[in-house]
């Protein structure tokens, strides 16, 4: 399996692309995003699945980022965040505003390989109104029931990091299955990974059933402490004084840029 | 007199509204809501699943981010709470942002985080509690701005849930369904009846003496301060730290 490095993984994200990233609470590759943000890559559609917390952020900030398509860009306790307000206030980027359950549904119709998925709730929200690519059809097995349709998501890159992967690329991701349907969803799956496990994970039915099969992984990277500053389940906490220093800074322009200098074209700080 | 801090009688008036339910699931930013779910699934000696979205050790999803949702269209979660920058008085929530007078959306002069899954979950959970501390006329509205998610839907719209009840730092609202209106059940100790109409920004009916909130009893205080407190502590440790806070108390 194609095991590369960091440069090379993020070199197969092209700008202008659909990509897909997970939430703060799951799997995200923070090592790589910080490569994409120093190599200077523009235009990217961000997919939240279904949220966007501080990659989102970042990739706001530093201008790679042109359009969002979520749920929400939230970073928790740390308050507002605060490259997205600042930009969405500027008018500088195109919002997609969506809710999360038909961002997972639109990822499940692409994985099925169907045009759409119907989803129960929605209509009456402006959400719909603004959505071109939501339909409100009739239950095709009722009477008088209205019911969304949301078109199938198929990203053209999925970039995630995981706890472990084996030398075949399979990637176990445990109960972080958004991860799997990301992967099963998109053109392309990236995926940086914590450790690489000697022997195959789909050769025991108790890791087997948390693992990505190498089918559906494009290409991955060891990236030890890869998620940091979030945090990654079962393996670390999340990194709160950085963070709560990311959001201080990120108030202003200017200390986005202090942060990108020191932690990005500076040196690659890992924890610990 | 009990000291309690307002916090708490907050936690345990929304945990009074949880009693007999089977699960409760609690979103993103919730650290009142979250405190009374875990306080109420004390009280029930266990009986009372809570899930908690960002949570490691109240959450037993296996099927990733989709499985709450999932969850709630089949009717397998009994209550769930929603905020909104703006609420209004037919309980329209508005969770991204401010859209200048004629309506240019996508530009907003204020941008919130989002909408996150209230357009789905508040058709879907049958008792969906608003709760929004601040209780001003700019948070409480006449319309809102943007719809994220409907206080009430058409008759041919499949809608087994909505919403229950309006929480804010200064009273409780019932929702009436049928008149798709609000009206004040219980003023919290301290505010008054002119005081909650003077910084409401939407009409709702009222009874001729609205009654106390009830204050919070010894046992669920014991809990807040010590399990409760421990257990919220695992998502928002600031929050929980503020809590024990007894500058905050007052009798």
């Amino acid at each position: 399996m194609a095991y590369v490095d960091l440069d090379t993984l993020i070199a197969r994200i092209p700008d202008g692309c659909r990509l897909a990233l997970p939430p703060d609470y799951s799997g995200c590759a923070m090592a790589a995003v910080r490569r994409l943000i120093g190599r200077g890559a523009h235009d990217l559609h961000l997919v939240g699945v279904p949220t966007l917390g501080f990659q989102g952020d970042m990739l706001i900030g530093a201008g790679c980022a042109s359009t969002i398509e979520c749920a929400a860009v939230t970073i928790g306790e740390y308050g507002p965040a605060p490259r997205f307000v600042a930009a969405a206030k500027a008018g500088a980027l195109r919002i997609i505003d969506g809710t999360c359950p038909a961002i997972h549904a639109g990822l499940q119709a692409a994985e099925k390989g169907i045009p759409f998925m119907p989803l129960r709730g929605i209509i009456g929200s402006d959400l719909a109104t603004y959505r071109d690519d939501w339909k409100i059809a009739d239950n095709a097995f009722g009477t008088n029931d209205p019911i969304l349709l949301v078109k199938a998501i198929t990203p053209d890159v999925a970039l995630f990091h995981a706890a472990l992967a084996d030398r075949h690329g399979n990637v176990w991701i445990g109960v972080r299955r958004e991860l799997m349907t990301m992967a099963h969803a998109a053109k392309a799956t990236l995926v940086t990974v914590e450790e690489i496990h000697d022997g195959d994970l789909l050769a025991d039915d108790r890791w087997a059933a948390g693992t990505i099969p190498a089918l559906y992984v494009t290409a991955l990277a060891e990236a030890r402490n890869g998620a940091w500053p979030i945090g990654l389940r079962g393996c670390y906490p999340a990194d709160a004084a950085h963070l709560a220093e990311y959001a201080a800074l990120a108030q202003t322009e200017d200390g986005f840029r202090q942060y990108v200098e020191k932690f990005i074209h500076g040196r690659e700080v890992a924890a610990q | 007199m009990v000291e309690y801090s307002p916090n708490e009688l907050l936690i345990c008036a929304i945990a009074d509204m949880l009693g007999g339910l089977r699960h409760v699931a609690v979103g993103v930013a919730s650290p009142i809501p979250g405190a009374a779910a875990l306080l109420a699934r004390s009280r029930s000696g266990g009986t009372l699943r809570v899930s908690i979205v960002g949570s490691e050790d109240n959450n037993f999803f296996t099927d990733g981010g989709r499985e709450l949702f999932d969850c709630a269209a089949q009717g397998r979660i009994d209550a769930f709470f929603l905020g909104g920058g703006q609420i209004d008085g037919a309980a329209n929530i508005n969770l991204v942002g401010l859209v200048a007078p004629g309506g240019n959306y996508p530009r907003t002069s204020l941008r919130w985080p989002g909408s996150f899954g209230s357009a789905y979950l508040y058709f879907l959970v049958p008792r969906v509690i608003l709760f929004r501390e601040e209780h001003s006329r700019r948070s409480l509205v006449p319309r809102v701005d943007f719809i994220s998610a409907p206080g009430s839907s058409d008759d041919n719209l499949y809608r087994p849930g909505g919403p229950q009840a309006l929480v804010t730092g200064r009273c409780i609202f019932a929702f009436d369904k049928g008149r798709r209106r609000f009206r004040l059940q219980s003023l919290h100790p301290g505010h008054t009846a002119d005081e909650i109409r003077a910084n409401t920004g939407f009409d709702y009916d009222e009874p001729a003496v609205a009654p106390a909130t009830a204050a919070p009893d010894p046992e669920s205080l014991a809990l807040i301060r010590g399990r409760v407190g421990q257990e919220i502590a695992e998502i928002y440790p600031q929050f929980a730290r503020r809590l024990a806070d007894v500058d905050e108390y007052r009798t």
